[in-house]
């Protein structure tokens, strides 16, 4: 059952809050061990909230996600709670604080599951740099979820949490969504409030959604987004009823096929299933225009000089002093910092560390930095100028669909490579949602769409489109039917 | 662009993160891929382009009232501290 079926059923008195959370929690027991997709499940803190939706409904009050269960990425801090961000620096981390995305979830009535796993710091495309482990793919348990928002992808598909909370940098939302069967909805930059979440990237790091059908994405986004005054870049535009929106026509609705999506690396089959669910577009009455963003090829590189660079910067704070992992004995301060950070940190979020220290330091600067922040000035100008002719962007959200799990970890680059699809809409700050479109050889696949900024209302009615032509979003992996 | 054991070694040092002499060989093995990886963005035409830090236009740093909006959590967040005296966060000798 989708968040916004458990949402009517628990209004219409069919079912109770406690009955479903305590639903879930089983499920989460039963497979869980499994997956790897949680590392805390907060069982008590779930019955209580549950008992308290109850109530509120029992009132009358609350909304339709009163009562409802998810799950959010341990990347968000979450008070009392262990937030570890997939690291061993922060593995005995207890938020003193909400992050606004948990506050204003909490506050529409959500019931908190527990903490999903996820790559260390949400560096990762596969969920193998977690200090926890791996976690499994619902569909084939051989094979990488996709990450960082790994462990969410997996409990949602699993269906043991019926939505989770995301985080994007450079698709980590969108790419296991699409790796495993999910709506995954990365919001326009400022969109989100980035308070309480751990920052990585803090110029392209947004919070988002991962769901079962457009539908939740947009009922999720409604109560998550909006302006905080404690994130100085979060925006001050209204929130739009992105709900009352989803019905929209197709008919003459003008979709931009990007060329560059289609080249080289794209598996021929995850090809196939993206153009059939264009040519269901063509069939609802939309334009296809194919264009070209003839500098997006580059956002690869572009994002692999701008993410460390900020990352070096956001992750000086872990310094084994105020909190998370402080080595044994140090010498001095210095032996402090270095084998604090050493032990701490896994061995991906070590390169991005020392790519960026080295890409800002002195005499690279320019040639580096400087040069990447241009050349994102170039990749914008592409989608602006694609979106002076078309209303959506339409392409693949990854290049292949879920590879087994260990078959990239030696190699950072073809590790990065997963990205190609999805880093665009982050170094643009752009807001992007990928849906399923097929199934490759029992692996799902999915269809990218990327809107213009704050465009989020009519890009969900566009996806939503396709949910009501299609019946792939209602796949469940068969183990987990 | 190929990094020398030494030149890890400074930028390990300068990101202040201990790294063995087994991992140094990888790191500079993997680091040297990625700048030449990202080294392709050389040949992009950039003339004249601003460079871009933010994503969206036209956005300003805000400024709020310099008023106390904030209470004392201090026994709170030192919770979380590794060593703490006297509400003091504690760290080796310093000053000799």
């Amino acid at each position: 059952m989708t968040a916004a079926e458990l949402g009517r059923g628990l209004r219409s008195g069919r079912f109770s809050s406690a009955e479903v959370t305590r639903h879930f929690l089983e499920r989460i027991d039963h497979s869980n061990a499994r997956l790897n997709a949680f590392v805390t499940v907060v069982p008590e803190r779930a019955m209580a909230s549950a008992r308290r939706a109850d109530a509120t409904i029992a009132r009358g009050e609350g909304g339709p996600l009163t009562g409802v269960p998810l799950a959010h990425k341990d990347i968000f801090c979450t008070d009392g709670v262990l937030t570890s961000c997939g690291s061993r620096m922060l593995s005995n981390f207890v938020a003193p604080y909400d992050a606004t995305v948990v506050e204003r979830l909490a506050a529409a009535g959500m019931v908190m599951l527990g903490k999903t796993n996820m790559d260390e710091f949400a560096m990762g495309s596969s969920n193998e740099t977690s200090y926890f482990g791996p976690v499994r793919n619902p569909w084939d348990g051989t094979r990488v979820p996709g990450g960082s928002s790994g462990g969410s992808a997996a409990a949602v598909a699993a269906r043991i949490a019926p939505v989770a909370t995301g985080t994007d940098t450079g698709g980590s939302i969108r790419q296991p969504a699409a790796l495993t069967g999910l709506t995954g909805l990365k919001p326009t930059y400022g969109r989100v409030s980035r308070y309480g979440m751990v920052a990585f990237a803090s110029s392209l790091d947004q919070g988002g959604v991962l769901a079962q059908s457009v539908e939740d994405a947009a009922l999720v986004l409604a109560a998550m987004a909006g302006y905080d005054a404690r994130d100085s870049t979060s925006v001050d535009v209204p929130v739009p009823d992105y709900v009352a929106g989803l019905g929209q026509s197709m008919r003459g609705l003008r979709i931009g096929v990007i060329r560059e999506f289609f080249g080289e690396g794209l598996e021929e089959d995850t090809g196939l299933a993206v153009r059939a669910a264009l040519d269901g577009y063509r069939a609802m009455g939309a334009t296809l225009v194919e264009l070209s963003l003839p500098n997006l090829p580059l956002s690869v590189p572009t994002y692999y000089v701008v993410a460390p660079a900020e990352c070096s910067s956001n992750l000086s704070r872990f310094d084994g002093v105020r909190f998370g992992h402080r080595c044994r004995e140090p010498r001095d301060l210095t032996d402090l910092y270095k084998r604090s950070r050493g032990e701490g940190f896994g061995a991906e979020v070590k390169r991005r560390i020392m790519t960026g220290t080295y890409v800002l330091s002195a005499g690279y600067y320019d040639a580096y930095y400087l040069k990447a922040q241009k050349v994102r000035s170039l990749i914008n100008a592409d989608f602006r100028r694609a979106f002076a002719e078309v209303d959506v962007l339409m392409g693949p959200t990854t290049p292949t669909p879920a590879f087994a799990i260990g078959a990239k970890v030696d190699d950072p680059i073809t590790m990065y490579l997963n990205d190609i699809y999805t880093i665009g809409a982050n170094l643009a700050g752009l807001p992007a949602i990928s849906v399923p479109c097929g199934l490759v050889e029992g692996l799902p696949v999915g269809l990218q769409l990327i809107g213009p900024h704050f465009s989020e209302d009519r890009l969900l009615a566009v996806a939503h489109a396709w949910q009501r032509e299609s019946d792939w979003h209602r796949r469940v992996p068969p183990l987990f039917a | 662009m190929t990094l020398t054991r030494r030149e890890v070694e400074d930028i390990a040092h300068l990101a202040r993160l201990q790294i063995t002499e087994q991992e140094l060989p990888v790191y500079a093995g993997n680091l040297s891929r990625i700048l030449e990886f990202v080294e392709q963005l050389s040949a992009a035409g950039t003339e004249g382009i601003e460079p871009m830090a933010h994503p969206l236009p036209n956005q300003v740093q805000p400024l709020r009232d310099d008023a106390v909006t904030e209470t004392d959590h201090r026994d709170r967040y030192q919770g979380n501290a590794p060593v703490v005296e006297a509400g003091l966060y504690l760290v080796p000798k310093v000053i000799e």
